[in-house]
């Protein structure tokens, strides 16, 4: 008899991602193929309907977020996958799903833009459309693997997020990671933690959908069992009627951010690489922590403290951590694949704490490129010596 | 093959096959238990426009998915190898299918000169195990996987009626190759 720990296989970073959403539990896919996102659907195409699921190719990106939503609202795991382009599209969608706590995942394969762009080329022009691109503040609870397994594992992290929070979680990927192929060792089922949304455990005639208890996260009727709410992107009362009342539109908006920034330590992760004596920190996400990683054990091998940090959870971005880690570092590489993005965040945070006035001691240096092309790890080693 | 990195890099155009070469190289890998990265780069064509397929293999854990400084270099048209010879390393070395790459500027790194997609027309009356064959050269010429890895990762990949044809390609590889002094 074979072993029965599962094989290692060939896997590519959007097949990790339909396979993350299977062991998730995802009922229904509803999306529109877009490169470099394509594989995704062309597998929830083939995978949904063995296991009794639903997928749908919608006509455009917009009713691919409306039927995911709706899905979720009937009580369906529900994911959508694109880049962004559909995102754009998407996000008014987007706002109404974490409006209405409608738990969903989007998958963006990240692609250059704008408009667009160079659909086989990646990109991380996306990070703050993830966190923005909805009007009206909301949380955005966003994740950024960066290789073929944490593909996998954020995308199931995504909807147990989702699904526990009640909100839209963005997974980010992009071209590159989307695309490349790693060996991979799934790991069986029963060790996956699986989250699920709490059900209402009252008579239908004292249900509220939008309580404020448990702790800001009302538990979830679907359509059809016999739980009556309403549904609207207005400002709704905690039954989910329109209002005006100032205190209840306040009260909402409070507990639409305080699900989030409440539970920061459990939606946070960050990687922490040889950050124990750093004086330089790589902060980079996603692929280009690759070429970090790689930079950093080329930085050591020739003396240099050098360290990397690296946000699992774009956002809420990981302020405490950074604060926690980055005191004694005097210089903040960020490479990123755009024109500074994570770069802001950085400062912000760093700004509040390192209280220099001298910027010859402390600096945040920007490696930004949007060629369509990766920055190498090479790349960042020779700007690291030209600081030194 | 040794515990050092190996980069190789297959180029050509779309349409040449070169994204399933690195799949099945990638695969073959996996089969000898060794890391292994593939990723690639094409243009919004599916066919006609600059195609490559990196493959990186290593028994050390390495991070960065590219190759940046190649230890192969196969290339299957003129443009390729005009566009990644500089990215060789001096110790590299380049295979070129002289069907279509006339013209080879690089110099240090050694280079073979192998006409795969003539050879695969003749002998096996199609151009499209062009890309299996040229496996079958790196490997043997390489051992960057083992011979029986790779026959098992082309098994893997390709639809059962092609199997024959593939495995004749590969063989014709292997034959290619022992035709030169070994790596």
């Amino acid at each position: 008899m074979a072993k029965k720990t599962n094989r290692s296989v060939l896997m590519q970073g959007n097949e990790a991602i339909a396979k993350g959403a299977l062991a998730a539990g995802i009922d229904f896919f509803g999306g529109y193929p877009i490169t470099p996102s394509t594989e995704i659907a062309e597998i929830m195409s083939e995978e949904l309907p063995k296991i009794g699921g639903k997928f749908i190719q919608m006509e455009d990106e917009i009713a691919s977020i409306s039927s995911i939503i709706g899905a979720s609202l009937s009580g369906a795991k529900a994911m959508t996958a694109t880049s962004g382009p559909g995102v754009s599209l998407m996000a008014e969608g987007i706002g109404f799903a974490k409006m209405v706590e409608a738990p969903c995942v989007v998958v963006n394969v990240m692609r250059g833009g704008p408009s667009t762009g160079s659909p086989t080329k990646p990109s991380q022009a996306d990070i703050m459309q993830a966190r923005w691109g909805n009007h009206g503040d909301a949380p955005a609870i966003v994740l950024y693997p960066n290789s073929v397994l944490e593909s996998y594992q954020l995308t199931i992290r995504a909807f147990n997020l989702a699904e526990k929070y009640r909100t839209c979680v963005i997974v980010l990927s992009d071209e590159v990671l989307g695309h490349m192929r790693e060996a991979v060792t799934l790991p069986n089922m029963k060790d996956v933690n699986i989250i699920n949304r709490i059900k209402p455990n009252i008579p239908p005639e004292w249900y509220k959908h939008y309580s404020k208890n448990p702790k800001y996260i009302s538990p979830f009727a679907s359509y059809g069992e016999g739980y009556r709410f309403h549904v609207t992107g207005l400002a709704h009362d905690e039954y989910g009627f329109p209002t005006n009342r100032a205190d209840e539109t306040q009260e909402l908006m409070d507990r639409l951010k305080e699900k989030v920034t409440h539970n920061l330590d459990d939606i946070i992760q960050v990687e922490a690489y040889r950050m124990e004596d750093a004086r330089s920190v790589i902060f980079a996400a996603g692929i280009s922590s690759r070429a970090a990683k790689e930079a950093v054990i080329k930085a050591r091998k020739s003396g240099r403290k050098v360290g990397m940090l690296r946000p699992l959870t774009i956002w809420p971005f990981p302020d405490a951590i950074l604060k926690k880690y980055m005191n004694n570092v005097r210089r903040i590489y960020v490479p990123e694949l755009n024109q500074g993005q994570l770069i802001n965040e950085v400062k912000r945070v760093m700004g509040s704490i390192w209280n220099y006035t001298n910027t010859k001691s402390h600096s945040i240096i920007p490696i930004q490129k949007n060629s369509g092309q990766l920055i190498t790890p090479d790349e960042i080693v020779n700007i690291m010596k030209e600081k030194k | 093959m040794g515990t050092n990195k190996k980069e190789i890099r297959l180029s050509g155009s779309g349409g040449q096959g070169l994204i399933t070469a690195g799949i099945i190289l990638a695969k073959a890998a996996v089969l000898d238990d060794i890391l292994v990265t593939q990723t690639q780069s094409y243009g919004p064509e599916s066919r006609g426009g600059a195609s490559r397929a990196d493959v990186i293999i290593s028994k050390k854990k390495f991070y960065f998915p590219e190759a940046t400084k190649c230890d192969i270099l196969l290339t299957l048209t003129q443009k390729a190898c005009d566009k990644y010879s500089q990215d060789l390393k001096g110790s590299g070395i380049l295979i070129a299918d002289t069907t279509f790459v006339k013209n080879i500027t690089i110099l240090n790194s050694k280079v073979y000169e192998v006409p795969f997609t003539k050879i695969a027309e003749e002998k096996l009356g199609s151009v499209l195990p062009t890309n299996i064959m040229s496996l079958g050269f790196i490997v043997k010429l390489t051992k960057v996987v083992t011979q029986k890895s790779l026959k098992q990762a082309v098994k893997n990949s390709v639809k059962s009626q092609y199997v024959d044809m593939n495995m004749k390609a590969i063989n014709i590889g292997f034959k290619l190759a022992s035709n030169y002094n070994q790596e």
